[in-house]
């Protein structure tokens, strides 16, 4: 049995141990935010945090997530949404739309270890859209950025 | 049935719209509505988009006509008859609407409407309840431009006679403006208060007035897409996260060779994993056979959940039999191309004289480019959610072509068309993809076969190995130039695997039409002119990826002009410039036809020179680099500020992007297909290539086939032009250009010419 926090609600597992935390959470935890691009690692659009810390959930197993915290998309807003969120809506970023639960999660991630990130720091994000929203991922990064600059002033 | 050349979901949804034999009317795609609006008959009128009160009992509910609901506390509900694939209709095609019907965009919420059709009465036969739904050929809007203006207009109509019914006074006292009516004397009622009465009067037959453009409020400004904040917080609904209750998950081995078979397998251990249900074998298509349903024969592991499924597809033990094309490779294809390209081919298009043009030339100039395989990989791999059941089926997944998902599971099942229910979802990035319903075949397949409601679910190297490749092909062209440099006759030879791969009805001397348009660019432009194509023979199994041919055969062209202006010792612009002459219309048979503007053509070439800076002096180991292309019926040109290293490796500085599409309806979203188009070109440009060796793909996942990432991918200055012509759509038009304005800058740059595809990440 493993016991786990998800968007802050206890959870427990008892199901298959190597089962990736990616597919515990859309078909047994029914939060299907969290998407399936590519199952190694690769691609960025299954990105949760773990205690805060953006990963990778498609190759991360049931097996290490005894007493872990996760969030996931669904559970990035509060009362309101996320700077990075409303960065994203402010810049109309997503096209499909399909990565970028993933490229919120791992820019959430970066702002908290980079909170004015530069080009080059926003370069080591590698997650991938085939759409290529790139350009306004970069700039809703750095809008984002200067949100939570103007919440915190606040 | 007749195969229309460059859209093939085109032909797709031709076989619903039937043509009229006993009217003589030809209901076409686009001329279904008109056609049966002027052809009398009331029960035909029923059939049109938009028609009448939906129920006429539901006065007070407020919904007008077929797309549009108006609900009590002002909201206004805008149906999207579109897959939305994130180029945007969901947006776009309802802010047509609301323009026109004048409602307050603040207010509107836009829902997914179902696949809708309808018998046509005077003649057995189906139509469109909602007009086209699909998603290919960039035609949403272009479609809407031409139907759902009219739905717009209609509703505003019905909303101003219930205006005039309530206040007892003169319709044309009567005005309109953002949800709300006004009366000449002043006075103010709201949509939401009329929507009950408005729901009770007749649809309009007869066609109404359409606003004049310079009264546009929506049309042209930049909203955001209307599902963000649905995107943002997970809450947006794709194909993989719909559920039908109690489904199965199922993944599926399929034969890996092209054209191969089944020989034997063994599910022992597979079915000892916990939560594995059932083992099937999934059947294929028959050998050489068109591929009308599934694409490959398979083995199905049915699960309680997916990772239970993926691990049990681990445990199978199959073998397979190479089919008739085990030897394959790249390197044959290659071989196969230098051969072919050695004989004659077949003449698509022949002007003047070539042969002469080129015996009285001053200057003969060759150049030979290669187009590789690529893949699709959208985003979000195939999945579909099935239930067969003995009088209906019930279909939920991500598709371009709905119609075609309707027509397959009619096939499997046999069950009337009007009881399987097909419902879009939003599509993680389709590219031509999902044009295709193989995936939905076999979840089709499997429901029947199993009796359970099934979850399809294919992983990343399912999808990158068994897709509908983009063509192969080498071209060698060959131009002429006089003594004073000018271009005197252009032949384009080009031996590729056609697109039209195993599809039906198929005829060998239409082979050629989805590989070569005759109408491109210099055709026309130039006396002599000759087209040639050679049919390469491949197992791979191929389709419609973004912009067609116009991606090939741009890097081609454009590449070439290139060269042309070198040895010409003209600048690339002014020698461009040169063979587009005066601006004139041409005409264009293909698809974004009827004609092809040289003046619009130049238009975007000039812009895009103008911001990059075009004929600045660039210092050592930079270089600037241009194209432009017109793609069914949109005009773009790129122009890029390249680096190249002393290591060969290359950089893009700056990327423009300019772009006519005739009127913009959504700034947003145009930038944004035309950013998403550019970094398109610029990624498979740069890195990829779908490898075959005996026989089989060899690329599986992105660790072997690198979408670009953020590091590498430029901003993207994107220049619109302001355009009052009918709008084309902007979802294929920011790709072709990209990959010939990349190589002729690095020509620029360094002195080497890239000739062949994907770059790399040097150049030699
Ligand atoms: S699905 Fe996890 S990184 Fe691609
Ligand atoms: S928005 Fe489509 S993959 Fe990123």
């Amino acid at each position: 049995m493993i016991k786990l926090v998800v968007n802050g609600q206890p959870r427990e597992f008892d199901g298959d141990s190597s089962m990736p935390l990616l597919w515990y959470l859309r078909d047994h935890a029914h939060l299907t935010g969290t998407k399936f691009g590519c199952g190694i690692a690769q691609c960025g659009a299954c990105t949760v945090h773990v205690d805060g810390s953006a990963v990778r959930s498609c190759t991360l197993p049931m097996a290490a997530l005894e007493g872990k915290q996760i969030t996931t998309i669904e559970g990035l807003a509060g009362e309101r949404l996320h700077a990075v969120q409303q960065a994203w809506i402010e810049e109309d970023v997503p096209q499909c739309g399909y990565c970028q639960a993933g490229q919120i999660m791992a820019a959430v991630d970066l702002l908290k270890r980079d909170p004015d990130p530069g080009d080059e720091a926003i370069n080591t994000l590698t997650n991938l859209c085939r759409c290529g929203t790139y350009p306004r991922i970069r700039k809703a990064i750095k809008r984002a950025a200067q949100l939570a600059r103007a919440e915190g002033e606040q | 049935m007749s195969i229309n050349p460059q859209g093939d979901w085109l032909a797709d949804l031709e076989t619903i719209a039937k043509p009229s034999a006993k009217t003589g009317i030809k209901l076409d795609r686009r001329g279904f509505i008109q056609a049966t609006l002027s052809a009398a008959g009331g029960l035909l009128v029923t059939a049109t988009i938009g028609t009448g009160a939906r129920r006429a009992e539901a006065a007070g509910v407020g919904e007008i006509g077929l797309f549009v609901r108006i609900e009590s506390d002002g909201t206004t509900v805008i149906g999207a008859r579109s897959p939305e694939i994130g180029q945007g209709v969901n947006t776009s095609l309802p802010m047509i609407i609301a323009e026109e019907m004048d409602a307050d965009w603040a207010s509107v919420k836009v829902e997914q409407l179902p696949f809708g059709i309808v018998s046509t009465e005077a003649e057995p036969g189906l139509t469109w309840k909602y007009g086209p739904q699909g998603a290919g050929g960039s035609t949403n809007i272009p479609d809407a431009w031409s139907d759902l203006r009219q739905v717009g207009a209609k509703v505003r109509q019905l909303l101003r006679q219930a205006a005039a019914q309530h206040w007892n006074t003169d319709l044309d006292r009567l005005s309109t403006e953002g949800g709300v009516v006004r009366h000449a004397d002043g006075r103010r009622i709201s949509y939401a208060a009329l929507a009950g009465i408005a729901a009770t009067l007749p649809w309009p037959e007869e066609a109404v007035a359409l606003k004049s453009a310079k009264d546009y409020r929506l049309i042209g400004t930049a909203q955001g897409q209307v599902a963000l904040r649905e995107i943002v917080t997970g809450q947006a609904g794709f194909g993989i996260d719909a559920r039908i209750p109690g489904a199965l998950v199922a993944v599926v081995a399929r034969c890996p060779y092209f054209d191969g078979e089944l020989e034997s397998f063994d599910a022992t251990e597979a079915k000892k994993i916990p939560g594995v249900r059932e083992v099937l074998v999934l059947p294929g298509p028959k050998h050489g056979q068109p591929i009308t349903e599934n694409l490959a024969t398979g083995v199905a592991v049915l699960a309680n959940d997916s990772w239970a499924a993926i691990k049990g597809r681990r445990a199978l033990k199959i073998r397979w039999k190479p089919g008739p094309y085990g030897h394959e490779s790249s390197e044959s294809l290659d071989q196969q191309c230098r051969e072919l390209l050695k004989g004659e081919g077949i003449r698509c298009r022949d002007d003047g004289d070539f042969d002469a043009a080129r015996r009285s030339a001053a200057q003969t100039i060759e150049g030979n480019y290669r187009v590789p395989y690529v893949s699709h990989c959208p985003m979000e791999p195939q999945n579909a959610c099935v239930h067969v059941q003995p009088d209906r089926v019930l279909i939920i997944a991500p598709m371009q072509s709905p119609s075609g998902a309707s027509r397959v599971a009619n096939q499997i099942t046999g069950v009337d068309r009007f009881n399987i229910e097909v419902r879009m979802t939003r599509v993680g990035g389709g590219f031509g993809r999902r044009l295709t319903n193989d995936f939905v075949a076999e979840a089709v397949h499997l429901s029947k076969l199993s009796g359970k409601p099934i979850r399809l679910l294919w992983t990343r190297e399912d999808d990158l190995r068994h897709d509908f490749y983009r063509p192969f092909g080498h071209h060698q062209l060959i131009a002429t130039l006089d003594g004073r440099g000018a271009l005197t006759g252009w032949a384009h030879r080009l031996a590729s695997a056609s697109k039209y791969y195993r599809r039906p009805n198929l005829k060998p001397e239409d082979m050629w039409t989805p590989e070569i348009y005759p109408d491109d660019f210099p055709a026309q432009l130039l006396a002599n002119v000759r087209m040639e194509w050679f049919a390469v023979d491949s197992g791979m199994t191929r389709g419609s990826w973004r912009a067609p041919a116009h991606t090939a055969n741009a890097f081609a062209v454009q590449s070439f002009v290139d060269e042309l202006a070198v040895a010409a010792d003209r600048d690339p612009v002014d020698f461009r410039l040169a063979i587009l002459g005066q601006g004139q219309e041409y005409s264009y048979s293909g698809h974004g036809g009827p004609t092809f503007d040289s003046g619009r053509l130049a238009g975007v070439l000039r812009l895009a020179a103008a911001r990059i800076g075009w004929g600045r002096k660039m210092p050592k180991g930079r270089g600037l680099g241009i194209a432009a292309h017109f793609t069914f019926g949109g005009y773009a040109a790129h122009a890029m500020e390249v680096s190249v290293a002393e290591d060969g490796s290359y950089r893009i500085e700056r990327c423009v992007c300019a772009v006519d599409v005739g009127r913009p309806i959504n700034r947003s979203g145009l930038e944004a297909q035309m950013i998403g188009g550019t970094i398109d070109g610029i990624s498979t440009a740069r890195n990829l290539e779908i490898h075959i060796a005996g026989g089989q793909v060899v690329e599986s996942n992105f660790d072997t086939y690198p979408l670009l990432q953020m590091a590498d991918a430029p901003e993207v200055e994107v220049e619109i032009v302001d355009s009052d012509k009918d709008p084309s759509g902007a979802g294929e038009m920011g790709i072709p250009t990209a990959a010939p304005a990349l190589t002729n800058a690095i020509f620029a740059a360094s002195g080497v010419r890239v000739r062949s595809l994907p770059i790399g990440p040097t150049v030699a």
